[in-house]
């Protein structure tokens, strides 16, 4: 198991804010789709969605009718109807809209890069095979997909990732991928190329921010099943009215019948799903998350186990000091003065944490002073293993606790933090002794009730550690995981994860270097790091390009509140109809039963009106939800029942009574409109 | 005692008598379809049949059998009825014509039980024995067998079997239906209830028919059958002769849907998944029963039809139970009731039959509502919908929306183009709202496997006995062959393990949901119908 040390170093804490959310929603995006909306009207666009293709449909009927013999009223939901349709594309164009510009600025970076063989000849990048061997110095772009097997590099990523501090990159290890298309900015490498080029990775995520490639995934197609059901009850309904109403003395023009059929069918969700998937996949792609199919981002939503690597996530990449323990009656303030000398000119993690202690604890000053300057610096070599500082005649030591000769009482301090998971730094001043550094790993602030909302979640944690398990076990306690995986070799994660997949459970896990790729590829959501090696990147269903852990815990409820919009919205649609009833029932039929005048609750001023502000309120709560589907509807971690309670009261009860007011509204407008009544 | 104080008691005796029958009887049937031994009798019934009892059957071949044996029973009991003439105890009612002999062999081996004759003057008393009466067990049988099916469905983890037709019918009826049914029927003889294989009596110079009617009776009601013996059914004195024989009644109807909440609960290892199946059943029946009773009992109307040796309380109890259960057997002619009180038997069959239900049939009619309800809970929880540790995919919702769109379309389809047929206006006593309401009436019953008639409308036309055959068939099979692919897909899963984010489907939430759902699904797809029907009729 390697480390993510690059790794920004973000808290899970503190993950931008507590709520998932994408790119705010402009109103100007609605107009820039149009021309895609348009297009989206042809019928073989309209045949993938069939509650939208009964709308389509509808639209045509009434039109043929309207212009047969056109008047306000037919003319007017002819109209809305179309307007249905047409917003409907607009919900998906805008959607996928947004995926466009990101797309094109990808496209440019893939260009035409000439890559240059080791056997001398030049070919252009589209025709390279895999396997073959190219040369990429300074200034160029690397032509494809690949390992670096030779050399090493700093590497521009920006292109792909929006980081613009350059990487490196080096043959052999877990850092040793590039991708096609990012710049070379020092030294020399040899890559060998490891996709066909079309199939980069680039050439990837450009299909995946444009939802070209995009399939519907399997809840969606459970959910366009469901949907469809509901529309064909609602069709045999409308259809079997016509009957019962000629029966009962009261025929109804095709007209009214349609209106009817379009309010009742989920119009709202079946506009909106196609707009919350590809939202959904642009959401991960806004953190800079690559998922390779709209199915894993599903399975986010539903995973039961995390397997979270220690180093990175849980705790800071590096360890910290965290105590100074004098030995042999020296101050602690003493020995900290003689830490901080020793680390002064200690640019490692370890000895900026020192001084860092140093000012929090004791108030020493940061920097070195005019005369602290004047010392000669010692610095860390493998044979001293140790380093520090020659000021004044005085020689200030600081290193492992072999480099020293140790008494008794020294050696127990330095054993008991040893034994308790910490690493000891002894310091010392010519040849004395002052005592201990305690380095220890330190959990990053917030981790305890992060983990603490995804229990409540149902979501078991494990830490994946080398650490032994008394190390392992003291971190795991700190930070509040549910359990943890010490002294981890590839195979026991392997192991973990079958076994728990064995007991229904699904697993996601992050990983980066090669040994990671079959735990990757058997987990049910693996999330690549970028910075590791391409085998990694293959195995797994997701690619985090800023290489950051602690992500995995945001693409879980990005998950979650995909599928949550999905069932929200439906709910939505469906308690709509309610109100939909009230409003055109009666004024179908109060002409023949007068009594049924009485269920005209909202008081709509005539029949017409009535039917009309019906369609108009269900064409324009397709607009009037895209925002919600395209941000998708708020997330709070928290139990399922809580969460259900909470839904069902905001879009079942707020969608019984929202259309109420709605038509209403609406109502107060059209019966102004000459002719409607 | 007030006539509601004595209904009032009798809803408490009926509802405490339930709950404390239903804890032993459904562990009882929970045994008879989990347990591995067979009879004697069960042995020599398997090997007369050539079945294999320890081999199970996935579910194609589950559904197949079910289908065939259906089929069976439809022959056998169509040629029995054309050829009445030459069996005995006929009493010389000769051969049950056509139409009617089809209407009837499907409408008895579909558990409907829909009566397009006059049984004193058409169906000689070997029929009623040796064909009607056995179609009352064994498609009881059938409709617990296919429930349990859907049980196992649950309860098998990655397992492609889901048990043996043959062994479920076998054991179904021999263990479950006949004992019942044997005491009951002589609890009903000595309570009063005829038992005769002469054609008549004769009182004053008239002749009052009888027939062999206790032996029937008793699985008339348990079978959730509702066929009756006699023209009058329930509401005849030879069939139902006292109050007590009424309430005997009811609770007979109700024992076996009641009680399979509690099998279920525990054949999934869980009562409480159990309890809140029967929570969600009783407050809708009791909702519908304060419906009817309340609009029976208030204002003015014509007695005409009307009950009256039971009263309003009785009848109300009657009528609300015979269609929620999809019995059909009455005890007053529900075409009497108020626009409201009628419109209330009506909704009850328009709920699907789930609230109980028919035996079995109500069980896996409201699991397959479940599985629609759970799928829209999951996904606002944010997961995979699931059920009792199954996932709810493609496969599943694809499943239950046949399961359930069935019944509407049979319905909506079959009332509307009756709606429109010129003969219908011949056929029907009443016009306008009421007029229409005979007619969902007749088709709901029908489609739903209900049997009970609004009466006031003729069915005797060749379209009537043609298209109510049809829904009651294929509103039979349909979701029954639905429910077993549901129930194979749902086998062949492994069972997802109950976590925090897992929802919980025993509490007040899901009970909320599911009986929301039963409401929202029959309202949002009959509401437009019913506006025209009962709703105009009850807001005049």
């Amino acid at each position: 198991m390697t480390t993510t040390t690059d790794a920004p170093t973000r808290s899970p804490g503190e993950s931008r804010g507590r709520q998932v959310s994408a790119g705010v929603f402009h109103p100007r995006q609605l107009l820039v789709s149009l021309p895609d909306a348009l297009r989206k009207l042809h019928p073989r666009h309209q045949l993938r969605n069939p509650v939208v293709f009964v709308v389509w449909a509808g639209s045509i009927l009434v039109t043929v009718f309207a212009a047969a013999d056109p008047d306000v009223f037919t003319v007017a939901v002819a109209v809305w109807l179309w307007l249905t349709v047409l917003f409907a594309g607009l919900a998906e164009a805008v959607a996928e809209g947004r995926g466009k510009a990101q797309a094109e600025s990808l496209r440019r970076t893939r260009g035409d890069a000439v890559a240059r063989l080791t056997t001398g000849e030049s070919v252009p990048g589209t025709a390279l095979r895999v396997g073959d061997l190219v040369v990429v110095e300074a200034g160029e772009v690397i032509p494809g997909d690949g390992d670096v097997v030779e050399g090493i590099a700093t590497v521009d990523e920006s292109a792909i990732t929006g980081e613009s501090a350059p990487v490196i990159r080096e043959s052999g290890g877990d850092r040793s991928a590039v991708t096609g298309g990012t710049a070379v900015l020092s030294d020399r490498i040899v890559v060998r190329i490891t996709t066909k080029p079309g199939e980069s990775f680039v050439d990837r995520m450009i299909g995946l921010v444009e939802g070209a490639q995009r399939q519907k995934t399997p809840n969606e197609v459970a959910l366009t099943i469901l949907l469809s059901t509901l529309t064909i009850v609602f069709l045999l309904a409308v259809v079997a009215l016509q009957p019962f109403a000629i029966h009962s003395g009261g025929e109804q023009s095709v007209i009214v019948l349609t209106a009817l059929l379009v309010c009742l069918i989920p119009t709202t969700i079946g506009a909106l799903l196609s707009a919350i998937g590809i939202a959904g996949m642009d959401r991960l792609v806004q953190r800079n998350v690559l998922a390779t199919s709209g199915r894993a981002v599903e399975a986010a939503g539903d995973v039961d186990t995390l397997l979270l690597d220690k180093t990175g996530t849980i705790t800071w990449g590096n360890r910290r000091a965290t105590e100074f323990v004098p030995v042999r009656g020296t101050s602690e303030e003493e020995l900290a003065r003689a830490a901080r000398l020793s680390s002064l000119a200690d640019g490692t993690p370890e000895g900026r944490s020192v001084v860092e202690l140093c000012v929090r604890r004791y108030g020493l000053p940061a920097e070195p002073d005019e005369r602290e300057k004047t010392g000669e610096f010692v610095p860390f070599t493998a044979q001293t293993r140790l380093s520090g500082i020659d000021l004044d005649g005085r020689r200030v030591r600081k290193g492992a606790a072999s480099a020293f000769t140790l008494d008794a009482d020294t050696r127990a301090v330095v054993d008991e933090i040893s034994t308790r998971g910490g690493t000891p730094l002894v310091v010392a001043e010519d040849d004395r002794v002052l005592g201990v550094v305690r380095l220890s790993d330190v959990v990053k602030p917030g981790t305890r009730e992060r983990f603490a909302e995804l229990r409540a979640m149902g979501i078991r944690t494990v830490m994946v550690t080398g650490d032994n398990p008394l190390t392992a076990r003291a971190i795991a306690a700190e930070a509040g995981v549910d359990d943890f995986l010490a002294e981890a070799r590839p195979e026991d994660k392997m192991a973990l994860i079958r076994r728990e997949q064995d007991s229904g459970k699904l697993v996601a896990m992050t990983g980066d270097g090669t040994n990671d790729a079959p735990a990757l590829a058997q987990s049910d959501v693996g999330v690549a790091m970028n910075t590791g090696t391409s085998a990694a990147k293959e195995a797994g269903n997701m690619v985090d390009l800023d290489s950051d852990p602690t992500k995995l815990i945001e693409i879980v409820e990005i998950g979650k509140q995909l599928l949550i919009t999905r069932g929200a919205l439906t709910t939505f649609s469906l308690a709509n109809d309610l109100a939909k009833y009230f409003a055109i029932l009666p004024a179908m039929f109060a002409g023949i039963h007068p009594q049924l005048d009485r269920l005209n609750v909202m008081r709509l001023d005539s029949p017409q009106s009535a039917i009309l502000s019906a369609v108009i309120f269900n064409a324009l709560i397709v607009v009037a939800l895209v925002p919600l589907a395209l941000r998708g509807v708020r997330y709070r971690p928290s139990s399922a029942s809580a969460l259900l309670r909470r839904n069902l009261l905001l879009y079942g009860v707020g969608g019984v009574i929202t259309p109420f007011a709605g038509i209403w509204l609406i109502d107060l407008l059209v019966r102004l409109v000459p002719g409607i009544g | 005692m007030s006539s509601t104080a004595a209904g009032l008691l009798q809803v408490g005796v009926l509802v405490v008598a339930l709950a404390v029958v239903h804890r032993p009887f459904g562990d009882h049937v929970a045994r008879v379809y989990t347990g591995s031994e067979h009879t004697r009798i069960e042995r020599a019934v398997y090997r007369v049949a050539r079945v294999d009892p320890d081999s199970e059957q996935r579910w194609g071949t589950y559904a197949r059998a079910v289908l065939g044996f259906s089929f069976v029973g439809v022959v056998l009991l169509f040629v029995l009825q054309r050829t009445q003439s030459v069996l005995p105890f006929d009493h010389g009612r000769g051969d049950v014509p056509t139409s009617t002999a089809f209407n009837t062999a499907i409408s008895f081996v579909t558990n409907t039980n829909w009566q397009s004759y006059v049984p004193e003057t058409v169906m000689g008393h070997t029929v009623q024995m040796v064909g009607l009466t056995v179609q009352n067990f064994v498609s009881g049988a059938v409709g617990m067998a296919v429930a349990v099916a859907l049980v196992r469905g649950f309860t098998r983890s990655r397992a492609d079997r889901l048990g043996n037709f043959w062994v479920d019918l076998t054991r179904g009826t021999l263990r479950v239906l006949l004992p019942v049914a044997f005491v009951f029927a002589i609890v009903l003889v000595a309570s009063g209830v005829v038992m005769s294989l002469e054609s008549g009596v004769d009182v004053d110079g008239h002749t009052v028919a009888t027939a062999p009617v206790a032996s029937q009776e008793a699985i008339k009601e348990l079978g959730t059958n509702g066929g009756g013996v006699l023209n009058a059914n329930s509401a005849h004195p030879f069939e139902n002769p006292s109050g007590w024989t009424n309430l005997i009644e009811v609770f007979l109807i109700l024992l076996i849907p009641v009680s399979l909440t509690r099998t279920f609960g525990t054949m999934v290892g869980d009562r409480r998944q159990g309890h809140v199946l029967l929570g969600v059943m009783g407050v809708l029946w009791t909702a519908v029963l304060g419906v009817i009773w309340a609009a029976e009992a208030s204002g003015l109307r014509p007695l005409e039809g009307k009950e009256l040796r039971f009263g309003i309380p009785s009848s109300a109890l009657f009528a609300n139970t015979t269609t929620a259960t999809s019995t059909g057997a009455v005890n007053s002619m529900h075409d009497s009731f108020t626009g409201l009180g009628g419109g209330g038997t009506l909704l009850n069959m328009l709920f699907g039959e789930m609230t109980p239900g028919g035996v079995g049939t109500g069980l896996y009619s409201v699991l397959v509502m479940s599985v629609i309800a759970m799928f829209l809970a999951g996904l606002m929880v944010g997961r995979t919908p699931e059920y009792l540790g199954k996932k709810l995919g493609q496969r599943e919702v694809t499943a239950a929306a046949v399961s359930i769109l069935a019944m509407p379309a049979l319905v909506l389809v079959g009332a509307g183009i009756a709606a429109v047929l010129p003969s219908t206006r011949e056929a029907l006593t009443n016009s306008g709202a009421h007029g229409l309401s005979e007619i969902l009436y007749a088709y709901a019953s029908a489609s739903n496997n209900n049997g009970s008639a609004f009466a006031g409308i003729t069915v005797t036309g060749d379209w009537f006995q043609a298209s109510l055959a049809v829904c009651m068939a294929f509103g039979r099979f349909v979701p029954i062959v639905a429910v077993l692919c549901l129930a194979g897909s749902l086998a062949a899963q492994k069972k997802v393990p109950v976590t925090a984010g897992t929802l919980p489907t025993t509490g007040p939430l899901f009970a909320t949901l599911l009986g929301g759902a039963i409401v929202l699904v029959a309202a949002l797809t009959f509401v437009p119908a019913l506006a025209l029907g009962p709703i105009a009729e009850a807001l005049l």
